[in-house]
């Protein structure tokens, strides 16, 4: 699993390692049951505090990807399809949107931005 | 919920013309505490009177949950302590030196000692006055680390040292708190070396702790904000900790970005801050709104 941590960013750091390790859970590099680095290993590699993983694990366990046992570490959660199959459908809104917004933004009419996207498709 | 590793409570100390005013703050395990403050601001003081090298006038200091004057050598045992000037005999050398301290602490390793000191390549028959101050500073650190200790407390660690030496003993740090029953609390003026690994700052100003909080927080919601001079109202002022007027426009920290966004969209540009604007701008008394 690969993290790439910007400090010029404005997305706060938790906000950067929730999201790649978000993505490398959905695009399945991380298997079920897969143990993650601990936060303080996570923390000393990234070279960032231990307080910004804490808060990276607690929302993606709150978010269901991972399950923390006290004392053993952090592990992807048991994948239920219908969930991950949302999450993944959830991406590709978020995407869409971004698009449509881009086409707006040069008054792009919805049959160009639909032409646009069956040509990509095929 | 276990007690802090170091608690810190009404802390006073008056001088002629500096006192401490009430200062608190506390520590928990597992983590690192950066503490900020220009020269002069009282961030020396606090520590000595954590060590007990100084007599306090009022307030609380418990170390793992005990008073630091009535359990001083229980305590200090368990302290690693490093200060930015050399405390050794010059005319002794590295290992000489080691003897006489390892003879004070109960749980003194030998090992451990060695292997950091052939870690940090220090020369152990060369005399400490022949050492180049990264190589005392690494010494210190050695030792500081060589006996057991759960707290380490440093008194600018890094000051006068090279970009590499610097880097090398921020990672020594992380290091240590991957036991996460050990905690480093350490001075510095040079806050770009906090931006990165400190989980907590504490700032500190002509002897008054003014901010107080995890590193994650003042860099996620302070904001340096950059504009037209036109902008600016008296009212708009207030909600600012400090402005840099210039010719061409002003600069300024808020610690509520998301509000300043909110006013303002894209009027100003709004960047994140770094730990030393955050300090300049709450303490230098010509940026004061």
């Amino acid at each position: 699993m690969n993290i790439v941590i910007s400090n010029s960013s404005d997305e706060p750091i938790y906000e950067q390692i929730k999201r790649q390790i978000k993505n490398s859970i959905l695009c399945g590099e991380l298997k079920e049951g897969e143990l993650l680095p601990s936060i303080r290993n996570l923390a000393k590699e990234l070279m960032i505090s231990v307080i910004t993983t804490k808060r990276a694990y607690e929302d993606l366990e709150k978010e269901g990807y991972i399950v923390t046992r006290p004392g053993k570490g952090s592990y992807v959660a048991a994948q239920n399809k219908e969930f991950m199959r949302e999450m993944r459908l959830k991406i590709v809104e978020e995407k869409l949107s971004e698009a449509v917004e881009a086409g707006k933004a040069i008054d792009l009419k919805l049959e160009e931005m639909e032409e646009m996207l069956r040509l990509l498709y095929e | 919920m276990m007690e802090p590793i170091l608690e810190v409570k009404n802390l006073r100390k008056n001088y002629k013309d500096f006192s401490l005013k009430d200062v608190s703050f506390k520590l928990d395990r597992g983590y690192i505490m950066g503490f900020i403050g220009q020269n002069g601001a009282g961030k020396s003081t606090t520590i000595k009177l954590i060590m007990n090298l100084l007599k306090r006038d009022g307030g609380e200091i418990k170390i793992f949950g005990k008073d630091n004057i009535k359990h001083e050598i229980e305590v200090k045992n368990k302290i690693g302590f490093v200060y930015d000037e050399c405390y050794f005999y010059e005319e002794l050398t590295v290992l000489e030196m080691k003897e006489i301290i390892a003879s004070f602490y109960k749980e003194w390793d030998d090992d451990l000692f060695n292997k950091y000191i052939k870690e940090f390549d220090i020369p152990p028959k060369k005399k400490i006055k022949d050492l180049s101050k990264g190589m005392k500073m690494k010494f210190s650190l050695s030792i500081a680390l060589s006996h057991n200790a759960d707290l380490l407390i440093m008194d600018e660690p890094t000051s006068g040292l090279d970009p590499v030496v610097r880097s090398e003993i921020l990672d020594i740090l992380s290091d240590t708190i991957q036991d996460e029953n050990k905690s480093v609390f350490f001075s510095t003026h040079i806050t770009s070396d906090l931006d990165k690994i400190a989980d907590y700052i504490v700032l500190i100003d002509n002897g008054e702790i003014i901010l107080s909080s995890a590193k994650d927080e003042i860099l996620d919601n302070y904001g340096l904000v950059k504009g037209s001079k036109k902008l600016l109202d008296e009212e708009m002022k207030k909600k600012f900790i400090g402005i840099k007027v210039n010719n061409f426009g002003f600069e300024g920290l808020v610690n509520d970005k998301k509000q300043m966004k909110r006013i303002f969209g894209d009027k100003v540009l709004i960047e994140k801050p770094t730990l030393e604007d955050v300090m300049l701008y709450h303490t230098r008394r010509d940026f004061n709104v």
